[in-house]
């Protein structure tokens, strides 16, 4: 059965749409078949991340507004034959959004897809609260340091009363996801620690992906990180929370930094 | 007092009708006095029989006649009335039923997530589960909470200055009991571990621990 899976966080700049790309990637890897559909209109990124800037034609709104049908919006991945994006339109802006636009499109696309991940921009209005509208399961995008925490708390929130499922009196099913995790900030206390996210957000852990130029680095080259250095500390994070949310039980690891020596005395000194 | 019948033709049309009352509520008529007014109808010895016979059918018993010449009646049939009056049946309405008290506290049986607000003038408010940074929990009672507050409490809104904020800890914004604040400069969050009460002590807000 289809999942419609929003990734999610409120505050901009945490790591929705890297995470986006990398678990939909993850997840296309393992078999399942994955549209990402970027929710951002007006200031979409994720064709960028995904490297298939080069060949929107059609977007979200033009499948809103009958110009184009969704096999013609739809972008296929030229590494994965299981993953396809649905860009948002840059043009636009969020109010070119509709309920029933954006109804009509996950019903059509629950019928081709196992997942639906819907990338959701910044903020709490109506691109958010759209993309998050129709979402069986979240994915809270949070990183460590109390505005990001505050506001996933607001978008958890959200996540208990206005998605359709909350108003039937279900619940949507909510993962969270801590970004940018640098265990040495966090021991000297720069940072909050994995607990206090949690004690405060009280919402089950779905993975910690560890600060690391290799985002940075994928992003760059257009690609998902788990797809660009497989190996790296971030993709196999998302690898290991790709597969919790296929429901695998893998153990929780805080991705330590493997540092020499010469490394803590320079930190030090640093510090 | 008794029940008064007064069939219109066609006989048969009002028999329906009659028996359409009786579906509705059955043994309503049972062990009740009914008279038959006969004024409308003008009916033969032989019909009046038959109509007393299809009432017999139906479990009526015909206390008397009424609104007939006494010749067309006979000795087997019912007496026939005079001087009957009529009379309004007082409705008996059933009571309305008094309206239960509003419950005096509220129980919330989850964590209040920032940006949340919860207002119950009425009474208490318990929550179970902590209030985030930025929720906010205003109650005309008191305020319990199984878990940490980090949000704003104000409790006893209503000038009800005996009202308290019950926390097992505290991280808070902002308390307040009727009006009386202390804000988070003002509250020194490392010096209070484990479960607070926050009372008002003439009009300062004082934060003890509970136990």
């Amino acid at each position: 059965m289809a999942k419609v899976l929003v990734v999610t966080s409120g505050k901009g700049g945490v790591g929705k749409t890297t995470s986006t790309a990398a678990l939909g990637a993850a997840l296309a890897q393992m078999g399942e078949k994955v549209v990402v559909v970027d929710f951002d209109v007006g200031l979409r990124n994720l064709d960028l991340v995904l490297g298939a800037e080069r060949r929107v034609v059609f977007d979200f709104i033009n499948v809103v507004q009958g110009i184009a049908n969704l096999s013609q919006a739809l972008i296929r991945d030229k590494r994965l034959e299981n993953l396809w994006l649905l860009p948002a339109s840059q043009t636009r802006d969020k109010d070119a959004l509709t309920e029933e636009g954006v109804s009509k499109i996950i019903a059509e696309l629950r019928t081709k897809f196992d997942w639906i991940i819907c990338d959701s921009p910044a903020g709490i209005e109506r691109g958010a609260t759209l993309a998050m509208r129709y979402a069986d399961e979240a994915v809270v995008v949070t990183n460590p340091e109390v505005s990001s925490v505050r506001d996933s708390d607001r978008i958890i929130g959200m996540l208990d009363s206005k998605t359709v499922k909350a108003e039937q009196g279900e619940q949507v099913q909510k993962h969270l996801l801590i970004t940018r995790f640098d265990t040495a900030r966090a021991s000297r206390g720069e940072m909050l620690s994995i607990e206090d996210v949690l004690d405060i957000l009280a919402t089950p852990l779905l993975g910690i992906i560890p600060e690391s130029q290799d985002v940075l680095r994928a992003s760059n080259v257009g690609a998902p990180v788990t797809l660009n250095d497989p190996d790296s500390a971030p993709a196999r994070a998302y690898v290991d929370a790709a597969r919790r949310l296929m429901g695998a039980t893998i153990p929780m690891m805080v991705p330590s930094a493997r540092k020499g020596l010469m490394d803590r005395l320079l930190g030090r000194r640093a510090a | 007092m008794a029940f008064v019948f007064s069939p219109v033709v066609p006989i048969i049309d009002w028999l329906e009708e009659v028996d359409a009352t009786l579906r509705q509520s059955p043994g309503f008529f049972a062990g009740k006095p009914v008279v038959l007014d006969l004024s409308a109808v003008d009916l033969s010895e032989n019909a009046i029989a038959q109509l007393i016979t299809s009432f017999e059918q139906r479990s009526l018993r015909i206390l008397g006649i009424e609104g007939v010449d006494a010749a067309r009646l006979t000795a087997s049939m019912p007496p026939l009335l005079m001087g009957g009056r009529h009379c309004v049946i007082p409705n008996n309405e059933p009571k309305k039923l008094e309206p239960k008290p509003k419950p005096a506290s509220l129980l919330l049986d989850s964590q209040i997530r920032s940006g949340q607000s919860v207002v119950f003038p009425e009474g208490d408010i318990t929550v179970v589960g902590s209030v985030s940074s930025g929720a906010e929990i205003v109650a005309g009672g008191s305020i319990h909470i199984y878990g940490t507050l980090r949000g704003r409490a104000m409790a006893g809104i209503n000038g009800n200055l005996a009202a308290r904020i019950y926390c097992q800890k505290i991280e808070a914004e902002l308390l307040a009991i009727d009006g009386y604040y202390r804000t988070a400069e003002q509250i020194d969050a490392a010096s209070y571990d484990g479960p607070m009460q926050v009372w008002l002590a003439g009009d300062v807000v004082q934060i003890t621990p509970l136990n």
